[in-house]
């Protein structure tokens, strides 16, 4: 076959296989919704119990190193914008970079890698070892549907988590940057803040957390729908966690985008 | 539903896989109280038949009606009602892994039926005592060795007492001793709780051990269904090979060969 031709048929073959995953993510969108709201009158309620412990797993858990990061964000962030405004002499408009920059990119996007990481991965990983070892075929002839028992909760964990990881991350980062930016300021903490809390609009809250919520869904279903094509053994699943990190990383990125870019015109 | 009335009923039941077919129009039928046993070869369809009957495949073409409700038409209420009334114990177990032995038992009672916690817990402990697992149910499947975890897929599978029980190769993987132990089990589960019976293998032994009737599958086809005796003495070459471990003679087509070697890849 001639190599034009081969380019060809690659580059169908890959457009068929996008369009087939996106309806499919799509499709498990709708059931994992559905199945919340209405699964209990089909006799496939999505078990609270079953939500509340991916909830400690997807956030109570990653509480530490959300933390832990957004603070060092907020630190290095306060740096930077110290060296750079300084120089137009324009420090005491730091506070305000700081403020804007966190609640509306920094926090959630940090967030959001992270919990991509941790949580899209192990989603992945774990649905993809279970249809490997027939566990999710398994569940359907028990009559659990494998949707509503492993995608639903996922996906109703990771809507209620994420905002709440990326508040906390909010928090963490400008008390980082409030650390290093207000002996420079010569003001003590607690003025930085106050006046942070001052400058910030509601709008800036809602821009990050409503990100957080579109993250949820794009970190779920990548990862869900990931774990559920996997097909070879162990080394599938072992692929399958990285493409679930690489693929719900650059859709968070690339929607992080789209969203500044509407939200801010 | 009358007793003559067949639990499994198969008719010109077709499947593809890719473009390869794997089933052709594959007629079967299993009688209530009966121990059904499928044999064939590796790749013989038998595993994809099981798939058809255990309703995780939706027929391609030809019609599957299991206790009454046909598949292909079934709405998600009736799969529902049909998965209930049926026990399914897969090759490989396919316990869930994060849980307990006892919890894995418990799950189809925990998800169906609206029995309290004291219920459950009994329930499920009964069914590990049929299988021989008494006392072992806090330990996770990991934990477990080849022959306790088909056990302890088999009490699950018998949990919500179903009417009909598929076994997918109960044998495979496991010493002959332990074999022959579950081998006892299969017996003793159709004779105190009136089940039927479907049992999937490739074990000679076994299959005549447990077996009312045999059916013989070979390259998707149906060869053969009667009792053992009678299967055993069939004058069929294919199931005479099977039954002596004869290896299947290589045709060798000349041209598809070459045609092989040479083709192109896509």
């Amino acid at each position: 076959m001639s190599l034009a031709l081969q380019l060809v048929w690659r580059l169908g073959k890959r457009s068929v296989d996008g369009v087939r995953g996106l309806g499919y993510a799509g499709a498990l969108l709708v059931e994992s919704l559905w199945f919340s709201v209405a699964g209990f009158r089909s006799g496939q309620t999505v078990r609270f119990a079953a939500v509340a412990e991916q909830m400690r797993q997807v956030g109570v858990d990653a509480v530490p190193i959300v933390a832990l990061l957004s603070f060092t964000v907020g630190l290095m962030l306060g740096i930077q914008f110290v060296a750079a405004l300084g120089d137009f002499g324009a420090e005491s408009q730091v506070l305000m970079a700081v403020a804007k920059s966190v609640t509306r990119e920094f926090g959630v996007l940090i967030t959001g890698i992270l919990i991509a990481g941790r949580s899209g991965s192990s989603f992945a990983a774990r649905i993809g070892s279970m249809s490997v070892s027939q566990e999710v075929d398994a569940l359907g002839v028990m009559g659990i549907d494998p949707v509503r028992y492993l995608a639903a909760p996922a996906l109703l964990a990771m809507l209620v988590m994420l905002p709440v990881l990326t508040i906390l991350a909010n928090v963490m980062a400008i008390l980082g940057a409030a650390l290093y930016c207000a002996p420079v300021l010569d003001i003590s903490p607690t003025v930085y803040i106050v006046q942070t809390l001052n400058l910030l609009e509601p709008g800036d809250i809602w821009q990050g957390l409503s990100k957080s919520v579109v993250f949820a869904v794009l970190i779920t279903l990548v990862g869900v729908s990931t774990g559920f094509g996997v097909s070879g053994g162990a080394e599938g699943v072992g692929r399958a966690t990285t493409r679930a990190v690489v693929y719900s990383i650059s859709a968070i990125i690339v929607a992080d985008m789209i969203f500044s870019f509407f939200l801010n015109r | 539903m009358s007793a003559a009335e067949p639990v499994i009923e198969v008719r010109q039941l077709d499947a593809f896989y890719g473009r390869r077919r794997i089933l052709h129009g594959v007629d079967f039928q299993v009688m209530p109280g009966e121990i059904r046993v499928i044999m064939g070869a590796s790749g013989s369809g038998k595993s994809t038949l099981l798939r058809h009957l255990i309703g995780l495949q939706r027929p391609h073409a030809g019609s599957v009606r299991i206790l009454g409700t046909d598949v292909a038409k079934a709405g998600p209420a009736e799969m529902l009602a049909l998965r209930r009334r049926l026990g399914v114990s897969f090759q490989g177990g396919a316990l869930i892994t994060s849980m307990s032995v006892g919890e894995n038992v418990a799950l189809p009672l925990r998800e169906h039926t609206r029995l309290d916690e004291n219920t459950i817990r009994i329930m499920s402990r009964l069914k590990l005592e049929v299988v021989n697992l008494g006392g072992f149910q806090d330990l996770m499947p990991s934990q477990l060795s080849g022959g306790m975890v088909k056990r302890a897929a088999l009490a699950r599978a018998i949990v919500m007492d179903p009417k009909l029980l598929f076994f997918d190769e109960p044998s495979a993987g496991l010493d002959p001793v332990v074999s022959a132990e579950l081998d006892e089990l299969i017996l003793k589960l159709r004779d105190a709780l009136r089940m039927t019976i479907v049992v999937v293998t490739h074990e000679l032994d076994s299959a005549l051990k447990i077996a009312d009737t045999i059916t013989v599958l070979d390259q998707g086809r149906i060869l053969e269904t009667g009792s053992s005796v009678s299967v055993q003495a069939s004058n069929n070459e294919r199931i005479q090979d099977l039954f002596h471990r004869r290896p299947r003679p290589v045709d060798v087509d000349v041209d598809e060969y070459l045609r092989r070697l040479t083709q192109e890849e896509l």
